[in-house]
């Protein structure tokens, strides 16, 4: 505190903040090392969606950063039934089976239907047009083989620290995943994981 | 066609339903251009409809059921084809974006740093640091778009330490490091050049005035408040409050929740007259490089070599970091100061205890964060507000978990008891950090010059220009010129103890 001779207190304070300062850079170096050698830190991690979790609420469509959103649907083609009267292409009554924008279910005509032979059809995604509202996902898990499902497109993503669809998601389907298996696929087999 | 495949269709009877469907559908579709079948494509969706009313009634019940129970997993209705000359597509994976960038970041905040600390300390130019200050915005604000950034590196440290699965990349602990470590040897270099929010602000800051000294100590317990909140926030996996509530990034990203932009906008807008505002009374981050830059021994000055006391400096600071010069205290009032310090010192106890007691029965609230317990209090009260889609999708999507609601309701106590502790935790920092403030304003310490204050001083380099030793380091004024100045014109008004 205050001390008479002002000459002996330079010394004493510079003592006391090198010794704090010294503390310091020890404590963040201590800190650090330990974060640092936890397992799985040389990966980097981007979001995906678990496919098994997700409702397909439309909250990707509205949610993302990005307008349209980083999230894009997907098909399982193994999975996939080749429907004629595919339930995520056609609303539940349809005007015809057709693909005219008036008898498709996606708002913005971003799935392609192809005949491969009669009477089973291809549908592929088109992601430019695509806007992960989530309308075929949920046709088709109602009525089909559940083949479409939601996945972060990482062409697209920013990969924000804080995903804003992760803190809109109801389900709790936005993990991380390491950057080098970046996609939560879905396979003909459900993983044997319980939810 | 394989009716083999069809026959098996029709064993079920959602197949059947399924199978109706498609004969219906291949009869409208030959016929679907001439006009004179529109009548028949009527009749056809009357059959259908009455097929999905008396055949399928049964199924779709149960259909029905299972949209709700089971929305998304694979139930296999159709079996896929066994194409001979189709190849199945690949579904695209595209790749996520080099981690090159990764590198050429932690690259370039290194040699950010260096750059500053040597423009700041070294070289001593105002316009040196800016034009730094205007790259770093560039390239960490509006290329890289904010991510990642130190402020938000935070919370992931936060969570590596107390949660045993999460790991932090590499380059977020570089972030997270170098600005503490320069902090610790040149003061706050981070904020002056690096830190794209604080470059976006420093650039807004063009008629900041000075705050009253009680406004300026009470605004700067926030960011200690915050920081406690984000790091029990991250610490506990439930959000990372930071990049949520970061005002800028939306700017940096030309897109976000409105919101935001409108919060990111005032800020700016407010930090026209006050300068920094985020830096000064929100970032938790930079409140922890000020008491870092309190230790380092290489710190920013306002003259290069000695202070006259000239007091053309003393406004020249808009962060409020130029504090004058103190002089000792006369002896008759050291028993008081003495006194008074013990009084602040005493009630540190007391204040740590309250925010203890307050952060514990405050934690039910802060769990409310937590969808885990939000969503047992949906699942516990059986009748959700329709309107609130948010909680009929989150209760959806847990029924379709198949989870049982007791596992729910252990897991959301579990939650709970995990939030009593951070809770306390929490009121135990608050309470820390108000005791330490008192003590803080209760001592005085004393000195001789106009000296930036390490833990404000963000070193952006604006006060140099305003010295008359400066100024004749650079040659623009003579040693005599210096001479004529009035010296030692302590202003007793400006005592910094307010």
């Amino acid at each position: 505190m205050n001390c008479d001779h002002s000459s002996q207190r330079i010394p004493r304070r510079e003592l006391l903040r090198e010794g704090v300062q010294l503390a310091a850079f020890f404590g963040v170096g201590g800190l650090v090392g330990f974060v640092a050698g936890k397992k799985g830190t040389a990966e980097q991690l981007v979001w995906q969606i678990d496919p098994y979790k997700c409702i397909a609420c439309g909250n990707c469509a509205t949610h993302c950063v990005l307008d349209p959103s980083a999230v894009k649907c997907v098909n399982s083609f193994p999975m996939c039934g080749y429907c004629d009267l595919c339930t995520g292409y056609f609303p539940p009554e349809p005007v015809a089976l057709t693909t005219g924008a008036e008898s498709q279910l996606c708002p913005t005509g971003a799935i392609i239907r192809k005949l491969v032979e009669e009477p089973y059809y291809e549908y592929t995604i088109d992601e430019e047009l695509c806007i992960s509202c989530g309308k075929c996902v949920i046709g088709c898990a109602a009525f089909g083989n559940a083949s479409l499902y939601l996945q972060v497109r990482h062409d697209r993503c920013l990969n924000c620290h804080e995903c804003s669809i992760a803190i809109a998601c109801p389900s709790q389907a936005f993990v991380r995943v390491p950057a080098s298996q970046p996609y939560l696929l879905k396979h003909k087999t459900k993983p044997s994981a319980p939810a | 066609m394989r009716l083999g495949t069809i026959q098996e269709i029709e064993q079920t009877a959602t197949h059947a339903k399924g199978h109706a469907l498609r004969v219906i559908s291949m009869e409208n579709r030959e016929d679907i251009r001439s006009p004179q079948n529109k009548e028949r494509q009527a009749v056809g969706f009357v059959w259908l409809t009455w097929s999905f009313v008396t055949s399928a009634i049964g199924p779709i019940v149960v259909m029905l059921a299972l949209v709700h129970a089971c929305a998304v997993f694979a139930v296999e209705r159709f079996p896929p084809p066994d194409f001979t000359s189709h190849q199945l597509p690949e579904t695209p994976q595209p790749a996520p974006p080099s981690p090159l960038w990764e590198t050429l970041d932690t690259i370039f905040l290194f040699a950010a740093l260096l750059l500053a600390t040597y423009f700041a300390l070294a070289k001593r130019s105002r316009n040196a640091i800016f034009i730094l200050t205007g790259i770093s915005l560039f390239w960490l604000g509006f290329h890289r778009q904010g991510c990642v950034c130190p402020i938000g590196a935070i919370q992931d440290v936060a969570q590596a330490l107390c949660d045993p699965t999460h790991a932090v990349p590499w380059s977020i602990i570089v972030f997270f490091t170098l600005p503490l470590v320069f902090a610790l040897f040149f003061g706050r270099v981070f904020c002056a050049a690096v830190c794209p929010l604080g470059a976006i602000q420093e650039i807004a800051a063009i008629r900041a005035q000075k705050l009253p000294g009680w406004l300026e100590h009470t605004l700067g317990l926030f960011p200690w408040i915050y920081l406690g909140l984000a790091v029990v926030y991250a610490a506990t996996g439930t959000a990372y409050v930071i990049c949520e509530y970061d005002p800028f990034v939306a700017f940096f990203r030309r897109t976000g929740a409105t919101s935001m932009l409108i919060f990111g906008g005032a800020l700016l807008a407010i930090g026209i007259f006050v300068g920094r505002p985020y830096c000064r009374f929100i970032c938790p981050y930079g409140a922890i490089l000020g008491l870092f830059s309190k230790l380092a021994r290489w710190h920013v000055r306002i003259p290069p070599t000695e202070c006259i006391r000239c007091r053309l400096c003393e406004d020249a600071c808009p962060y409020g970091a130029i504090v004058a010069p103190v002089p000792p205290l006369p002896r008759s009032e050291r028993a008081r100061a003495r006194r008074r310090l013990l009084f602040a010192m005493a009630l540190l106890p007391v204040w740590v205890m309250l925010g203890a007691g307050l952060g514990y029965s405050l934690h039910p609230v802060m769990a409310q964060l937590d969808l885990q317990v939000r969503l047992a209090r949906w699942i516990h009260s059986a009748s959700i507000d329709p309107n609130n889609k948010f909680a009929v999708d989150a209760v959806t999507a847990f029924r379709n978990t198949g989870a049982t609601e007791a596992s729910l309701y252990d897991s959301a106590a579990e939650r709970l008891r995990t939030f009593a502790i951070a809770g306390v935790g929490l009121g135990l920092w608050v309470g820390l950090v108000f005791g330490l403030k008192w003590i803080q304003l209760a001592t005085r310490p004393s000195r001789q010059e106009y000296l930036p204050d390490p833990r404000r001083c963000v070193a952006c380099g604006r006060c140099f220009w305003y010295c008359p030793e400066e100024q004749v380091r650079r040659g623009w004024m003579s040693e005599a010129e210096v001479a004529q100045l009035p010296r030692d014109r302590m202003n007793p008004s400006s005592s910094p103890s307010a």
